[in-house]
C-alpha cells in the first residue's frame, strides 16, 4: 500500500477500533478514548511528515501516485502535487491540535472522537484524490461528520444551523455531481489527471434563445462554482457558515474553518481554473465582483457583531474573498497567494475559535459585552490572542499578511480597479479585529462574574504552541510554502494562458 | 555590524518580555537598555566611519513568488547612516530615562509587573524602526512600516484599563493603515511596472516610469506620477500629515517617553524618510512632489493654529511635532531633501528633549498634564527649566541671523525656508509666507508653554505644587545629552547636510535631477529672506511674552471676543468630528443594515421561503437526531452518498 493510502485511513481504523472495542462511559474509558484518538491523528501527522520529506518540490507532476481499480469497476488513485500537499499537511497537523483542544468534551466522547476521526480520513481523501468519483465520495461525505458534530455536540440552535448548512451544501453538490457527469460523459473518463488535459468545448450554446459564451465549459463551470462557492464560501451564499460557526462546537469550528472551507478553494484550483479555462476568463469579473463586494460588506457586518464567534466567522468570509480573488486573477502571485492565504488562514482561524473556546469553556458565553479586561487575570491569553488578531489583520511578519500581500500583488496585475477596493479590507480588518480585541481583551476587568477568571493551563498553552509557531514562520520564512507550490501554480498558469491563446486562436 | 545593530534590539525585546520572570524584573530592563546603548554606540561607529558607498547586505529570502522575490536584508547607505544614529540615540535615551518615568507608576495597582513588557514594546519598536530603515526593497519597508505602527498601537494603549488611551491606540492604527493603503497600492503598482521591487531596479526604471502613463481606476496617469503619489499617501500616515493626522494627538495618550520617541523623533519621521529615500522616483514625478510640498507646507501651519490654543502640555508639543513635521515635507516638495534630513535630525534632538522635559514636570506635578494647573515651576524644577528652555531655544529656532551660529531649530528650519524661497518662485510664493507665518506660531505655542508651565504664579491643585519635585537622574541625564544635542547639532553638521559639501556627504543616496538646483540657489537668497524665521521667532516671543507675563488676562479676552475662531482652533478645525460623521458613523450603521437586511433580511429570507417546502422532512429528521437516532442517521446519508455513486459507476461500466 501506499503512503498516502495509510496515511487516509489510519485515522478510519482507529475509529472503528474506537466504536468497536472500546467500551464504557466512565473516566477510565473516556480517557482511553481520547488518548486513542491523539494517537492516531499524531500518527497521521507523522506519516504525512513521510510524504512531506519524500516531495520533490522541483516537480509539478503527481507524486506518490497509487492507482487501484475499485468495485463496479471505478478507479481508486490517489496523489499529491504541490497545490494539494500542503493542504494535506494542514489537516494533519491540525487534527492533534483539535483532539488536544477537545480534551474537556464530556457527552458521547467516543462518538465525538470518532465522528473527528472518520472526518480526517475523509478531508485527506479530498486533497488526494485523483479520480472524480473518488474526490466526490470524501467531498461530500466529510458533511456528514461535521453535520453531525454540530447537530450533537452544539449549541442551542444547533439544529436551525445544520439544516441551514445541509440545505445550502446541497444545492451545490447536486450540480456539481451533474457538471461531475457531464465531464465524464465529454471525456470518457474520471480521471483527474487526464481530465487535466481535456478540453471541453467552447462552442457557443443556445439556451433558450441566448447564446452562452465559453458554451458547455462555461455550463459545467457554473455548476462546479455552485457546491465551491457555498463551501468556501462566498457573498452571497456565506450566510449558513456564521451560524454554523456559532452553534458547532469549539473543535468543530476549529475544522470547519480551518480545513472544510478550503476544499471550495482547492476545488477552484483543481477543477474551475485548469478544466476550465476559458470559462473561468470569462467569468472572471463576475468571481472579482462577488469577491471583492464580499470582502467589504463582511467586513462591514463583522464590525457590528455581539457574537466573537460570528464576528470571526465574517471574517473568515472577508478573509477568503482573497483566496477567490488571487485564483481568478490567474497569474503565479495570485495562485501563490491564494494558497498561501488558506494555509495561513487555517492557522489563524483555527486559532482564534481556540481563542474563543477557551474563554467560553470558562464562562460559557460567547458575547462580547460579557468580557473585558481578560488581560489583568490573563496575561498569557492576552498575548496569544493578540498575535493572532494581528495576524488576522494581515501584519507583516505573520502568515497573515503574505497571502493577503501576494494576492492583491495578482489581483492589481488583474485590475487596479479591484485590487483598490479589496484592499480596503486591509482597513476594515483592522477595525473589526482590534476593536473585538479591545472590548473583550482590554479595559479594567470591573465584571464581576470575571473576577476569579484563570488563565490558559498547561494543555491550552501546548495546543497554542504549534500554531504560534507556524503563523509566524510562514510570516517571516513564506518560502517554506511558495517553493513548493510554485511549480504546479507555475505549470498551472502557463496551462490556463495556452488554453486561453489557443481559444482566441480558434476564434479567430 | 549593521546588522548586529538591527537585531540586538529584538533580542532586547525577546529576552526582557519574556526572560523577566527568570531573570527578575530589573536585570531584565537593564539588559534591554544596555543593548539599546549598545546598539547606539555602534550606530555612531558606523555614521563615522561611512565612506559614501552603498552596501547591501543579505540575510534571508524573503517572499518569492514568480518573478516576485524579495529578501530580508540591509541597504546601507547615508540615509541609512543617518536614520541609525537618530532612532538608536534617542530610543537609547529613552530607555534610560524610562527607569524613572514609568517607576512606581500610578497606573498600576501594587504588585502589578509593567516595567519589562514596556520596555520590550520599546526594544520591539526601535528593531522595527531599524527595520524599516534599512530596508533594500520595498516589502522590507512595508514590514518595519507596519511593524512600527503595531509597536506605537501596544505603546500607545499601554494604560489598557483607561478607554481612552484603547481607543486611541485603535484610531492611531487605523488612520495609518488609511495610509498604508495607499503605500501598498503604491507597492503594488512599482511592480506592476518595474517587475521587482527592489530599491535599486526601481529607481533604474524612474526616468523610463515618467515617460509611460499607466491605468488606474478611471484614469490614465503618469506612471512616475501616480507611484509616488501613492507612496506619499503612506507618508502622510506614518507622519500624520494633513487629513490624516488625527491619530497624533491622540497618541499622547501613551505613557511620555512613549510619545518622544515613537511620536516625535523616530516613527512619524519615517514618512519624511520614505520620500528621500525615493528622491530618485520624486524627482521625475513633479507633480507629486508639488503635492508634497503643499500638504507639508499646510500641515505646517494647521498644526501650528492648532498648538496655539491647547491646554495639554503634551498636546501642545505633539501639534509642534506635526507642524514641524510639515516643514520637513516642504524641503522635500522643493526638491531639498538634504534640507528635510537635516530637520529631521535636529528636531531628532529638540523634540524628543521637549517631550522628556514635558514629562519630568508631568512627573513632578503627579501626572498633572494641564498647563492651568501648572506655573511658576521654575525654582522647584530648576534642571528641568534649563533644559526646557534650550528645547524652546532650538525649536523657535534661536540664533544669530545670517551666521550659522544658533541652537539646532535656528539652522535647519532656515534651512527649509530658504529652500522653499528659492525653490518655489521666491517672494511671490505662498509656501514660504505661510512658513514664516507658522515659524511666528511655533515660536508663540513653545513660548507659551515655556511661560505658563514655568513663569507667573502657582494654579491648581496647591498639593501637587507643594510636593512637586525634581526628576531622579535616570531621567535627567537623557534630557541633559539631548539638550547638548539640540545646542550643537545644528552647528556641528550643518555643512554636511546642507551647506556645500551636502552632495558628497549625501552621495547617491539622495538623488537630484540635473535640473535642480534649488539646494545652490537657496545659499543666495536674499538676507531678509535669511532673517525673516528669526523675525517672525521675535515677534511670537514678544506675544507670547504679552499674552502670558505682561498682561495675562488677555488671552481669555481675546478668546471671549473672538469665541468661533478660537473653537474653531480648540477643537482642531472640526476633523475628528468630520470623520466621525463622514466615514465611522456611515461604516457602522451600514455594517448594521447589512447584517440585519441583507444577511437576515434577504439572503436568508430568499433561502427560509425555498426550505419552506422541505420544511416538515426536516423537523422529521430533527426529532431522530434529537432522540439519538444519530447513527441511522448518518447511515442514510452515507448509503444516499453510496447510491449516488454507485449510480456513476453503473453508467460508468455502462
Amino acid at each position: 500500500m501506499n503512503v498516502l493510502s495509510i496515511m487516509m485511513f489510519t485515522p478510519l481504523v482507529a475509529a472503528v477500533v474506537m466504536v468497536l472495542f472500546l467500551r464504557g462511559e466512565d473516566a477510565a474509558a473516556k480517557r482511553n478514548v481520547r488518548t486513542l484518538a491523539l494517537v492516531a491523528s499524531s500518527a497521521t501527522f507523522l506519516i504525512s511528515l513521510f510524504v512531506y520529506a519524500g516531495f520533490d518540490p522541483s516537480s509539478s507532476e503527481f507524486q506518490f501516485v497509487e492507482e487501484r481499480s475499485w468495485l463496479l469497476g471505478l478507479n481508486y488513485k490517489l496523489g499529491v502535487d504541490g497545490i494539494s500537499v500542503l493542504f494535506v499537511m494542514l489537516t494533519t497537523v491540525l487534527m492533534p491540535i483539535t483532539v488536544l483542544a477537545c480534551w474537556n468534551v464530556e457527552h458521547r466522547v467516543k462518538e465525538f472522537m470518532a465522528a473527528f476521526l472518520v472526518l480526517e480520513t475523509f478531508m485527506i481523501g479530498v486533497f488526494c484524490s485523483l479520480d472524480l468519483v473518488l474526490f466526490y465520495l470524501f467531498f461530500e461525505s466529510g458533511l456528514i461528520p461535521m453535520f453531525l458534530i454540530i447537530g450533537v455536540w452544539g449549541g442551542k440552535e444547533r439544529i436551525y444551523a445544520t439544516f441551514k448548512f445541509f440545505l445550502y451544501t446541497l444545492l451545490g453538490s447536486i450540480l456539481m455531481l451533474m457538471a461531475m457527469i457531464g465531464l465524464w460523459i465529454d471525456s470518457g473518463t474520471t480521471d483527474i489527471v487526464a481530465l487535466l488535459g481535456h478540453s471541453v468545448s467552447i462552442g457557443p450554446i443556445e439556451i433558450f434563445g441566448y447564446s452562452v459564451p465559453g458554451g458547455l465549459q462555461t455550463i459545467m463551470w457554473l455548476a462546479f462554482f455552485a457546491s465551491f462557492a457555498v463551501k468556501l464560501p462566498m457573498w452571497p451564499v456565506h450566510t449558513w457558515l456564521p451560524d454554523a460557526h456559532v452553534q458547532a462546537p469549539t473543535g468543530g469550528s476549529v475544522i470547519l474553518a480551518a480545513i472544510l472551507l478550503k476544499m471550495g478553494g482547492y476545488g477552484f484550483l483543481r477543477f474551475s481554473l485548469p478544466m476550465f479555462p476559458v470559462a473561468s476568463d470569462i467569468l472572471a469579473p463576475f468571481v472579482m465582483t462577488l469577491s471583492v463586494v464580499g470582502i467589504i460588506y463582511t467586513s462591514l457586518v463583522a464590525m457590528m457583531q455581539e457574537d466573537m464567534k460570528k464576528l470571526i466567522a465574517y471574517s473568515s468570509v472577508a478573509h477568503m474573498g482573497f483566496v477567490t480573488l488571487g485564483i481568478f486573477a490567474a497569474n503565479r502571485q495570485g495562485i501563490d497567494g491564494a494558497i498561501f492565504q488558506m494555509l495561513s488562514h487555517g492557522f489563524i482561524s483555527g486559532a482564534l475559535f481556540l481563542c474563543v473556546g477557551v474563554i467560553y469553556d470558562r464562562m460559557h458565553t460567547r458575547e462580547i459585552d460579557s468580557y473585558g479586561g481578560l488581560v489583568v487575570r490573563m496575561p498569557v491569553y492576552a498575548l496569544v490572542f493578540m498575535l493572532f488578531t494581528l495576524a488576522n489583520v494581515g501584519l507583516p511578519g505573520t502568515s497573515g499578511f503574505v497571502g493577503e500581500f501576494l494576492t492583491l500583488v495578482g489581483v492589481f496585475q488583474y485590475s487596479s480597479w479591484v485590487a483598490f477596493f479589496a484592499a480596503t479590507g486591509m482597513i476594515l480588518s483592522a477595525g473589526y479585529a482590534l476593536w473585538l480585541f479591545r472590548r473583550v481583551v482590554f479595559g479594567d476587568l470591573v465584571k464581576a462574574a470575571l473576577s476569579s477568571i484563570s488563565d490558559m493551563d498547561r494543555r491550552e498553552k501546548l495546543v497554542f504552541v504549534p500554531l504560534v509557531a507556524m503563523t509566524l514562520l510562514l510570516g517571516v520564512y513564506p518560502s517554506v510554502v511558495t517553493d513548493i507550490t510554485g511549480p504546479s501554480v507555475q505549470q498551472l498558469v502557463d496551462h490556463v494562458g495556452e488554453a486561453l491563446q489557443e481559444s482566441q486562436r480558434s476564434v479567430q | 555590524m549593521t546588522s548586529l545593530i538591527l537585531f540586538a534590539p529584538l533580542v532586547g525585546a525577546i529576552v526582557c518580555g519574556f526572560g523577566h520572570r527568570f531573570m527578575g524584573e530589573r536585570a531584565a530592563i537593564i539588559l534591554a537598555t544596555g543593548i539599546l546603548f549598545f546598539a547606539a554606540a555602534l550606530s555612531w561607529l558606523v555614521f563615522f566611519r561611512f565612506h559614501g558607498e552603498t552596501q547591501q547586505i543579505h540575510i534571508l529570502r524573503f517572499i518569492d513568488s514568480g518573478t516576485l522575490s524579495s529578501d530580508w536584508s540591509i541597504r546601507l547607505d547615508r540615509l541609512t547612516a543617518i536614520m541609525l544614529v537618530v532612532v538608536t540615540t534617542v530610543s537609547s535615551l529613552v530607555h534610560l530615562y524610562s527607569f524613572g518615568y514609568m517607576h512606581a507608576d500610578p497606573q498600576w495597582k501594587e504588585g502589578e509587573s509593567y516595567k519589562p513588557r514596556f520596555f520590550a514594546y520599546l526594544s520591539f519598536f526601535t528593531f522595527s524602526m531599524l527595520a524599516l530603515v534599512t530596508s533594500d526593497n520595498l516589502l522590507q519597508l512595508f514590514f518595519g512600516w507596519e511593524g512600527v505602527g503595531v509597536a506605537s498601537y501596544l505603546l500607545i494603549g499601554f494604560y489598557y484599563r483607561k478607554p481612552t488611551a484603547n481607543a486611541a491606540a485603535i484610531k492611531a492604527f487605523i488612520v495609518n493603515r488609511v495610509g498604508d493603503f495607499g503605500m501598498a497600492l503604491g507597492l503594488f503598482l512599482l511592480f506592476l511596472l518595474v517587475d521587482s521591487i527592489r530599491f535599486d531596479d526601481i529607481f533604474a526604471r524612474a526616468p523610463a516610469l515618467s515617460q509611460m502613463s499607466v491605468d488606474f481606476l478611471w484614469m490614465s496617469l503618469n506612471a512616475a506620477e501616480l507611484a509616488a503619489f501613492l507612496l506619499f499617501v503612506g507618508a502622510c500616515g506614518k507622519s500624520a500629515q494633513l487629513f490624516l493626522h488625527t491619530w497624533l494627538p491622540d497618541a499622547m495618550e501613551g505613557p511620555t517617553p512613549v510619545s518622544a520617541l515613537i511620536h516625535a523623533a523616530t516613527m512619524v519621521t519615517a514618512g519624511v524618510f520614505l520620500v528621500c529615500r525615493f528622491s530618485p522616483l520624486f524627482e521625475f514625478a513633479p507633480v507629486a512632489l508639488s503635492i508634497v510640498a503643499a500638504i507639508g507646507v499646510a500641515t505646517a501651519l494647521f498644526a501650528a493654529s492648532v498648538g496655539l490654543v491647547q491646554n495639554d502640555i503634551k498636546r501642545v508639543i505633539a501639534y509642534s511635532t506635526c507642524s514641524q513635521l510639515g516643514y520637513m515635507f516642504a524641503a522635500a516638495g522643493v526638491g531639498v531633501y538634504q534640507a528635510a534630513m537635516f530637520h529631521l535630525f535636529t528636531h531628532a534632538f529638540f523634540k524628543a528633549l521637549l517631550f522628556l522635559g514635558a514629562g519630568s514636570v508631568i512627573h513632578a506635578m503627579h501626572h498633572e498634564q494641564d498647563m492651568r494647573n501648572y506655573g511658576a515651576l521654575r525654582t522647584k524644577i530648576p534642571i528641568t527649566y534649563w533644559v526646557m528652555l534650550i528645547g524652546t531655544l532650538a525649536i523657535t529656532g534661536v540664533g544669530i541671523p545670517l551666521t550659522h551660529f544658533g541652537f539646532a531649530g535656528f539652522l535647519s528650519k532656515d534651512a527649509i525656508v530658504e529652500s522653499v524661497y528659492a525653490g518655489s518662485g521666491g517672494s511671490g510664493s505662498v509656501g514660504f509666507w505661510v512658513l514664516v507665518i507658522s515659524a511666528l506660531m511655533t515660536s508663540f505655542y513653545s513660548w507659551r508653554l515655556m511661560f505658563m508651565t514655568f513663569f507667573g504664579s502657582e494654579r491648581g491643585d496647591s498639593h501637587a505644587h507643594g510636593h512637586a519635585h525634581e526628576s531622579p537622574w535616570t531621567m535627567l541625564v537623557p534630557i541633559i545629552l539631548l539638550a547638548v544635542g539640540s545646542v550643537l547639532a545644528g552647528m556641528v553638521w550643518y555643512g554636511d547636510f546642507f551647506g556645500h559639501h551636502a552632495h558628497e556627504f549625501f552621495g547617491s543616496s539622495v538623488f537630484v535631477g540635473a535640473e535642480n538646483h534649488v539646494l545652490e540657489d537657496a545659499h543666495h537668497v536674499p538676507g531678509w529672506v535669511k532673517a525673516s524665521p528669526f523675525a517672525a521667532m521675535a515677534v511670537g516671543l514678544g506675544m507670547a511674552f504679552l499674552f502670558y507675563i505682561a498682561r495675562p488676562g488677555l488671552p481669555g479676552a481675546l478668546a471671549r471676543t473672538h469665541r468661533p475662531l478660537y473653537l474653531f482652533l480648540l477643537n482642531k478645525w472640526y476633523f475628528d468630528e468630520i470623520y466621525e460623521f463622514l466615514f465611522v458613523a456611515p461604516a457602522k450603521s451600514l455594517g448594521r443594515f447589512l447584517w440585519k437586511k441583507g444577511d437576515l433580511g434577504v439572503i436568508d429570507g430568499t433561502l427560509h421561503s425555498v426550505a419552506m417546502g422541505a420544511v416538515p422532512f426536516l423537523t422529521r429528521l430533527a426529532a431522530r437526531v434529537q432522540t439519538g437516532y444519530l447513527f441511522h442517521y448518518a447511515f442514510a446519508m452515507v448509503m444516499g452518498a453510496f447510491l449516488i455513486i454507485a449510480a456513476i459507476a453503473v453508467l460508468g461500466s455502462g
